[in-house]
């Protein structure tokens, strides 16, 4: 494999229903700054029905070209037909590099085109650079729970190929003047292409903020003893009053008070909101690694040695249940809502 | 039925400490655990088992010899038969070189059993200890066969299968015909407890370990070798630095809440 015949970092644009999705746009982020410290070319590919017009916005948001697979067939993600589209792209255009979303589609079609190009994928990557050599990519992910983090490289392998975790990276601003160019590509599948068989998506009813999403985040821990706090209790009532959504440490899911979608931490979700309040959550590592990156974090726990107070920007060691409703009633003061 | 079911021993990573001054991962004393998710999708294959006798339940785990704990703890919970791929040569596989092992590993075991293929292979969403969620896939794309990962919902008619799968919106609703391969999350099932008579029985029960001569595995594709990504280095992560932290002491619970909230107002952070 000659290396130097592989040019360009390439972002897979996750869509979902029309709509790209957040990561897109942070990984483009990512691959201009990867591209510009090689000398290279963000390319972006786009696959779906009816995607075309979506592709200004890659644009937009750093994407010299965009390659896109305008297929009815391709309504639906189906791993091994766009593993297929993806394979077949690299073959055609060698890309040097790859960089997929850690979303679940993302996790699910990441290590499908690479065992068919039998290259290496890094998961969940947290932070990106380019080695010395100025063609290495540099994947850095945290390991074993969150509790260290790894360097990883693809020296001989290419495409390098990364899952990057959500919300770890800011959006860049859009540049409406930005100039690129799209190209129509043509999806080669036949039937047994679709391995698989998409029947149909049951949106959640809640209609809830997703805690990815959020700017605001109150979650709860084993301290909150119940359901009911989650539901309807305290910290649904500050993230009502803050216009956010509920998060939940790894206990409180396990205890099924609330739902998995929640979760935030290693095996959960990543989030990084504007406010981030931990009530009673000691503050596991694993814990950690889903919210270290929030801009402010307030702390209540009655345990003054939790861990949680180490990272914290505010902090208050008391009972949960008296301090929660007090902090609840002062910002909705503040917010000039009561 | 024939169902496969990938198991992994992990290190429990909420046991994992980190050295406060050398900032190195104290591995001693850390105990090595089922993982939780692989708990998930052997309860799968078993409750599919108690529906019907005709299912076998087949275990394939790949590490050390003391790998064979989880194995003899998952035929305690009502498997059939279990097989331990263990090789010097494997140690250093990223998931590219594993998927490769346990794919070659899945046809040998397939062969000793006298059937053609596994009509489920069953495996946990990830791994604690990697994390990577990628090994299952690598298997299922090694044996060209399809991959419905983020199981939360299962269920067989005749050769197919119908899964919920966990999504960012909700639930994609999937089917695919046998063979394929599925990994569990959390919300698939409670896993059951070991029996003490399936654990006594266990015991006694010898665990066939195979070679990477025995799985026939190309050296080029196993080990550091197979592996294209390599571990650079690694190093604890920066600790963010913590800030003003109050306790509440006698009735000034009030007086706390105003202070921080009027310190958000200022940092004009509400």
């Amino acid at each position: 494999m000659d290396l130097a015949e592989y040019k360009g970092i390439y972002v897979i644009a996750e869509q979902f229903e029309g709509k790209l999705r957040d990561v897109s746009f942070e990984l483009l982020g990512q691959a201009r700054v990867l591209a510009d410290t090689i000398g290279d070319e963000v390319g972006a590919v786009l696959i779906g029905k009816d995607v075309k017009p979506l592709a200004q916005e890659l644009i937009a948001h750093g994407a010299h070209k965009v390659y896109v697979y305008d297929d009815a067939k391709l309504e639906h993600y189906n791993t091994t037909a766009y593993a297929k589209v993806l394979v077949d792209f690299f073959n055609k255009q060698k890309p040097n590099a790859y960089l997929v979303g850690a979303t679940n589609i993302g996790r699910d079609l990441g290590p499908r085109v690479a065992n068919m190009l039998k290259t290496g994928l890094t998961a969940d990557c947290t932070q990106l650079s380019v080695d010395d050599d100025k063609k290495t990519i540099v994947w850095t992910r945290p390991a074993l729970g969150g509790n260290i983090m790894a360097e990883i490289i693809c020296p001989d392998n290419r495409p390098q190929m990364g899952t990057v975790r959500p919300h770890v990276f800011k959006k860049p601003e859009a540049d409406p003047n930005a100039q690129g160019e799209v190209i129509d590509m043509k999806a080669d599948l036949t039937d047994a292409d679709f391995m698989t068989k998409f029947i149909e998506l049951i949106k959640l009813g809640d209609g809830g903020v997703k805690i990815e999403d959020a700017d605001f985040i109150v979650a709860g821990g084993r301290g909150m003893n119940s359901e009911e706090p989650f539901t309807t209790g305290i910290l649904k009532e500050l993230a009502d009053v803050l216009g956010g959504a509920v998060g939940a440490s790894r206990a409180a899911v396990d205890a099924g008070w609330i739902d998995a979608l929640h979760q935030v931490g290693q095996t959960g979700k990543t989030v990084a909101p504007k406010i981030y309040v931990a009530c009673a959550i000691s503050g596991a590592i694993q814990h950690l690694a889903g919210m270290t990156g929030s801009d402010c974090i307030i702390a209540i726990n009655k345990d003054e040695d939790a861990p949680i107070f180490k990272v914290c920007d505010y902090g208050i060691v008391g009972d949960v249940f008296d301090v929660l409703p007090k902090l609840t009633a002062a910002i909705k003061k503040a917010k000039g809502l009561a | 039925m024939e169902i496969l079911v990938c198991v992994k021993q992990v290190p429990d990573t909420a046991e994992v400490k980190i050295d406060p001054v050398k900032h190195t991962v104290i591995r001693a004393g850390v105990p090595n655990i089922f993982n939780p998710f692989d708990q998930n999708a052997l309860e799968a294959a078993l409750q599919l088992k108690d529906a019907d006798k005709e299912v076998k339940v087949t275990l394939l785990s790949m590490g050390p010899d003391q790998a064979k704990d989880v194995l003899k703890e998952g035929l305690a919970m009502g498997a059939d038969d279990a097989y331990l791929v263990s090789d010097r040569k494997l140690g250093g596989s990223d998931t590219l070189a594993t998927g490769y092992a346990l794919a070659q590993a899945v046809k040998k075991v397939a062969a000793e059993k006298g059937i053609e293929q596994f009509d489920i292979i069953l495996c946990g969403k990830q791994a604690i200890d990697g994390d990577t969620a990628q090994v299952g896939p690598q298997i299922a794309c090694e044996l060209g066969i399809p991959q419905i990962t983020y199981a939360r919902d299962l269920k067989v008619e005749g050769n197919k299968v119908t899964v919920q799968q966990e999504n960012e919106e909700g639930y994609i609703v999937t089917e695919a015909q046998f063979p394929v391969l599925i990994t569990a999350v959390k919300d698939l099932n409670e896993p059951r407890f070991p029996t003490i008579r399936g654990t006594m029985k266990a015991k006694r029960r010898e665990i066939p370990t195979l070679d990477a001569a025995a799985i026939e595995a190309d050296d080029a594709q196993i080990g550091l070798n197979g592996s294209p990504t390599k571990v650079r280095k690694i190093f604890t992560p920066a600790q963010r630095s913590g800030g003003l932290v109050l306790k509440v002491e006698d009735d000034n619970a009030q007086a706390l809440v105003d202070q921080v909230v009027e310190k958000l107002s200022e940092a004009k952070i509400l």
